[in-house]
């Protein structure tokens, strides 16, 4: 492992029990605002989901497909603002003590003050950061700032990444986030992914746990994917559901949470 | 150069662990086959028979005894075929991916210059070709798109966003992630993750060997200034390029002011008004906000707007070796219509803005210096805009 940081994502995955997959559920903050964010948050939590991705708005969202670019633009529009999310975050760790994960483009952490940025993570009670736009190579970016504060830079790995899977695998923390295909993020019906060779690549390299995502889509999905892995990461379906019922999606997520959740465990 | 693809802090290769293996493919494949004298000796050819290299230098004797100062030269990237500068970087990109087996190629497209260039060369190779153009550059550069049918690609409006240039780029990384075994990304400017700043450079540098030669030939010196316009920089790096080392040789970029670099989000002047960020792959210079959001950015010339520039361009500013003006929409159309009466030359919106440069530069030099001016495209895209601009009705029948 690149650090000794142990967090709640590390104490989440240690006291999942035997067979349990976790589950990672990602919403836009402030979509369609951060009042409703906080609700959903804390719904998602209350019916299964272990870690939340929070994704902070970009204008330029390169590896997001349409539902997630709108979903974007939507808390822009709203005014959505890297310090009016860590004050939902402040008033989300006054509920809840579990992951709480940011999902972000490297120029909002690079352009707010890296140092700044891992700071406030550290204070507020930011467990990880996973950044789309940041390869490995070029992960020296953020990485000492993110050790120094305790937070966890999740690494990805895709279905190209092939010989890069070892040296990206061996040196994760928190969890390794799998990309199930290549593209964009939205959900999908199929997936054309070897997925028995691309774990195998992944299981002899881990030092984590490997947590998949990028088009799953329904239980069914989930259940399938989570033999492969110790946790699914659900994303645009979810969003798909706040964006048609809005501020009353509170409950419909929490179903379709809880619903993912049981196809998990 | 202090890391690879890097010039000094600038550059990098910022893009998603997708398309990682594909950019190392292509850095690769551009290391191997940029000293290949095969390679070489097909693009030389290419560059010869087909885009009508080398462009001329001509010398603007109108021009200079009306601006009464230096001598200036125009260096006629307008003439090559497709009638930009943007063929040469197409020719060396597109005969890259067909030598890595690539059967498709995508690309972004402003202004459709580059795009128009890279349809030509994938129907001069037999390649697929797609190119993602803004929805409201569509609409601006209609001749354009039909073009690009005509030459057998596929164009394909984007609306996210501004659906402007960055939205194009956008969507076409989406592309490219999603496609990344079979398709070739065709970037038009000297922007993106490393090899492309650099690549596509290599393929410009070929206008200042140009440029270097001619004068050389006709004057037996050094030009004292060479102008330019910046958007992305692929015309301005190509121009500079040979001369950095000279360092007697001022170099000026002049990016678009639009309706003034005070005005909110109505500019692209992103070396006047823009900060350090990481964006398209590339650490260098951006017009955003305090949270790093990118900025819409406006300008006449759909091919100069763009809220970012090359990491060369910074780097070079950042020492100092390079200036760069902003001009405004009202000057690059002064110009326009400048060069058009006095040599008879209709220049391309974008480079008009390297023309109003140099109408400014040009009287504070004296009788025995020389200044020229890279006309990096020819004006006819963009007589219906400037006729609009100036509140004339074409009857487009």
């Amino acid at each position: 492992m690149s650090n000794n940081i142990k967090n709640r994502i590390d104490k989440c995955f240690e006291n999942l029990a035997e067979n349990e997959k976790a589950l990672i559920t990602f919403i836009t903050a402030g979509d369609p605002d951060l009042e409703t964010t906080e609700k959903l948050a804390l719904e998602m939590f209350d019916k299964g989901a272990d870690i939340i991705e929070l994704g902070v708005p970009f204008s330029d969202p390169i590896a997001e497909g349409p539902t997630i670019q709108k979903s974007s633009l939507n808390a822009l529009k709203e005014g959505t603002t890297l310090d009016k999310i860590f004050e939902s975050v402040k008033n989300l760790r006054a509920k809840t003590d579990k992951p709480l994960i940011l999902m972000m483009y490297l120029n909002t952490i690079f352009v707010y003050g890296t140092e700044k940025f891992f700071n406030k993570c550290k204070e507020y009670g930011i467990d990880g950061v996973i950044v789309p736009d940041m390869p490995f190579e070029e992960r020296e970016e953020i990485q000492g700032f993110a050790d120094a504060c305790g937070v966890h830079n999740i690494n990805l790995v895709s279905p190209t990444s092939e010989q890069r899977v070892n040296m990206i695998a061996s040196q994760s923390s928190g969890f390794l986030y799998v990309v199930s295909s290549t593209g964009v993020t939205g959900t999908r019906s199929n997936f054309n992914t070897d997925f028995d060779s691309l774990f195998s690549l992944v299981n002899n390299a881990k030092k984590c746990p490997a947590c998949v995502g990028f088009g799953i889509s329904n239980p069914e999905q989930a259940g399938k994917m989570s033999k492969y892995c110790d946790g699914v990461i659900v994303g645009s379906a979810i969003v798909n559901i706040v964006d048609k019922y809005g501020k009353d999606s509170i409950e419909k997520v929490g179903e379709f949470v809880k619903s993912l959740k049981d196809a998990i465990r | 150069m202090s890391k690879i693809g890097r010039f000094g802090d600038f550059g990098g290769q910022y893009v998603p662990e997708t398309v990682m293996n594909a950019v190392h493919e292509l850095e690769q494949a551009y290391d191997k086959y940029k000293d290949d004298e095969q390679f070489n000796a097909e693009l030389a050819t290419l560059y010869k028979e087909y885009a009508n290299r080398p462009s001329l230098l001509y010398y603007a004797e109108r021009m200079t005894k009306d601006l009464g100062g230096a001598k200036i030269y125009l260096k006629r990237e307008d003439l090559n075929h497709t009638g930009a500068h943007k063929i040469n970087n197409c020719l060396g990109q597109v005969l890259l991916a067909k030598k890595m087996g690539k059967k498709r190629v995508i690309a972004e497209t402003g202004a459709g210059q580059h795009g128009v260039a890279t349809a030509t060369v994938c129907a001069l190779m037999g390649l697929e070709c797609e190119v993602y153009m803004g929805a409201e550059d569509c609409k601006r550069q209609s001749l354009n798109v039909y073009r690009m049918n005509l030459l057998g690609a596929k164009v394909t409006p984007v609306n996210s966003g501004t659906a402007t240039l960055k939205d194009a780029i956008n969507e076409a990384m989406r592309d490219w992630c999603s496609n990344i075994d079979t398709t070739f990304y065709c970037i038009g400017s000297t922007m993106g993750p490393h090899p492309y700043p650099t690549m596509v450079r290599d393929f410009q540098k070929i206008i200042s060997k140009e440029i270097k030669e001619q004068i050389m030939q006709k004057e037996g010196r050094l030009p004292d200034c060479v102008v330019a316009c910046v958007g992305g920089g692929s015309n301005a790096m190509g121009a500079f390029y040979n001369f950095i080392e000279d360092k007697s040789v001022r170099l000026v970029g002049a990016e678009a002011a639009g309706e003034g670099v005070d005005t909110d989000k109505r500019h692209a002047a992103t070396m006047a008004r823009g900060t350090l960020g990481i964006f398209h792959g590339m650490k260098s210079i951006f017009l955003q906000n305090e949270y790093g959001q990118i900025d819409p950015v406006y300008s006449i010339s759909a091919g100069l707007d763009y809220p970012g520039v090359g990491p060369e361009h910074a780097h070079l500013r950042e020492i100092g070796r390079a200036e760069y003006v902003s001009i405004t929409d009202k000057q690059a159309v002064n110009a326009f219509e400048y060069l058009s009466k006095i040599e008879g030359i209709i220049p391309a919106i974008e480079s008009s803005h390297a023309v109003a440069a140099a109408m400014e530069i040009a009287p504070t030099m004296s009788k025995d210096q020389i200044m020229v001016i890279n006309i990096s495209g020819r004006g006819d895209k963009d007589v219906y805009s400037v006729a609009k601009y100036k509140g004339v009705e074409i009857d487009e029948q």
